[in-house]
């Protein structure tokens, strides 16, 4: 199977390339619009500041994600590439998100606890996900984030770190990880094999 | 709930592993990407691969060992040693580490962190601080110095006050590794490690000293660390990170098990 990942230079891809190759995909990079058009996965990773994003609307990414996501192409953002699917992220309140999730990602509350969330914590996973078939509620995830997506309707994971948290969300072909699968061990790459083989419901709508 | 680490360190000269060969039953001894794989298989949360003895005439064997060692490692992967700029990290990166670690470099160069923490995010830059006591200082836990070359040579930095730096400047962690307590297996400098701790809100990791279950359980209490690094960890009859962190689990620490 053919993934385009998206390269707008929010950190390094090598790990997420490394391991969807791993798992048999044929991963190929780009950072303008012109394979995501033909595209038939879409992978959006991403570290380090939401801001980071701005270079998707600069680049003309914005508009050709939200088209491949309207014709039902299986899209994963990972970190700032699940925060993006939300409406913006207070780390950079004048940078708009994808709005596919209408809430806004928060900082970590300040107090007892460290912030970055840096390390392996579990998971409380929903059954009705498919991104996350097989990985049983305690199974641990590596994280290393400051801001946050809220739990809603279309949060398929829970982990709580100060306050519970989306770890992962889901809607249809959108599908976002707060995690790093590609950190994860098994549990990781078992949730990039059921990205991979995601298919469209004929009753889905 | 989030776990404590336990992050097994390789210690590799000229593409070898050159610490800890002899205690180990291994598949292939000196190998850094057969001892990570292991590593990991065994339940370590995370591996560094210190080049104990870069110099840039052994930047390609690096290279080369952290291409190799990254290939079928699927934790995070940090890299140390002889990483002196950008370019040095962003070819580190490419190889296939996660984090790189930075600790002279950085003394000398503190805009060096801003520069890696800027292209590649804070969580992919880890300063490690080589800390020894000051024993005529008023506190000699406050006042503890930095040291630079392999521990020769005071830096002329105190200790909480470079994390700090470290920290504003865009470091992600803080490996911190007590010269006093090193290679002694008496434990880890519990008071230093929580005066860095509680200085700072990234995570520190502690290094130098393990010698027994019980000094993991302390320094995660006491010492506030967020995880700790066990480059000898199978010297002390713990046949893997597993078995330790099985000894963690029932001594209370939150660990990641089964693994």
């Amino acid at each position: 199977m053919r993934v385009t990942v998206i390269d707008y230079k929010a950190g390094n891809l090598t790990s997420v390339l490394k391991a969807l190759r791993h798992l048999g995909a044929e991963a190929e990079v780009t950072d303008g619009p012109g394979p995501v058009q033909s595209a038939e996965r879409i992978v959006l990773p991403g570290v380090g500041h939401f801001a980071a994003t701005e270079r998707l609307d600069a680049n003309g990414l914005t508009p050709a994600i939200r088209a491949a996501i309207a014709r039902s192409v299986p899209f994963l953002g990972i970190c700032v590439g699940m925060q993006w699917l939300f409406a913006g992220s207070s780390e950079a309140p004048a940078q708009p998100g994808l709005a596919q999730f209408a809430e806004v990602c928060t900082r970590f509350p300040e107090g007892s606890e460290k912030v970055p969330h840096v390390g392996w914590n579990s998971l409380e996973v929903s059954p009705r996900s498919h991104l996350l078939a097989g990985v049983q509620s305690g199974e641990f995830v590596y994280f290393t984030h400051s801001y946050k997506a809220p739990v809603t309707e279309n949060t398929a994971a829970v982990t709580h770190y100060i306050e519970p948290f989306a770890a992962a969300v889901e809607e249809r072909n959108v599908m976002g990880v707060q995690f790093h699968p590609e950190k994860s061990g098994a549990t990781g790459l078992r949730i990039l094999q059921n990205f991979l083989e995601w298919k469209p419901k004929e009753s889905a709508c | 709930m989030l776990t404590k680490r336990i992050i097994a360190c390789l210690d590799v000269h000229g593409g070898r592993v050159v610490k800890g060969v002899q205690f180990v039953d291994l598949v292939d001894a000196g190998d850094p990407a057969a001892l990570a794989a292991r590593h990991a298989r065994e339940g370590a949360d995370e591996i560094v691969l210190l080049d104990i003895t870069a110099t840039h005439e052994k930047r390609q064997t690096l290279l080369d060992t952290v291409r190799r060692t990254a290939r079928e490692l699927f934790v995070p992967f940090a890299v140390g040693g002889g990483i002196r700029s950008a370019r040095d990290a962003e070819q580190v990166f490419d190889a296939g580490a996660d984090k790189v670690s930075i600790n002279s470099a950085a003394l000398a160069d503190p805009g060096l962190i801003d520069a890696i923490g800027r292209s590649f995010g804070a969580q992919a830059v880890v300063v490690a601080i080589d800390a020894r006591r000051d024993p005529v200082a008023a506190d000699p836990v406050r006042d503890a110095q930095v040291y630079v070359q392999g521990g020769r040579k005071p830096a002329g930095r105190r200790v909480v006050e470079w994390a700090r730096e470290a920290e504003a400047r865009g470091a992600g962690e803080i490996l911190l590794t007590s010269m006093d307590a090193d290679g002694t297996r008496a434990g880890f400098d519990c008071e230093l490690t929580a005066a860095v701790s509680e200085a700072v809100s990234i995570p520190v990791i502690a290094s130098g000293g393990a010698g027994t279950v019980a000094h993991f359980v302390d320094v995660f209490a006491r010492g506030k660390a967020d995880a700790a690094l066990a480059a000898s960890i199978f010297h002390f009859g713990i046949s893997s990170a597993r078995s330790l962190k099985q000894e963690l689990a029932k001594a209370g620490v939150p660990v990641r098990l089964p693994c």
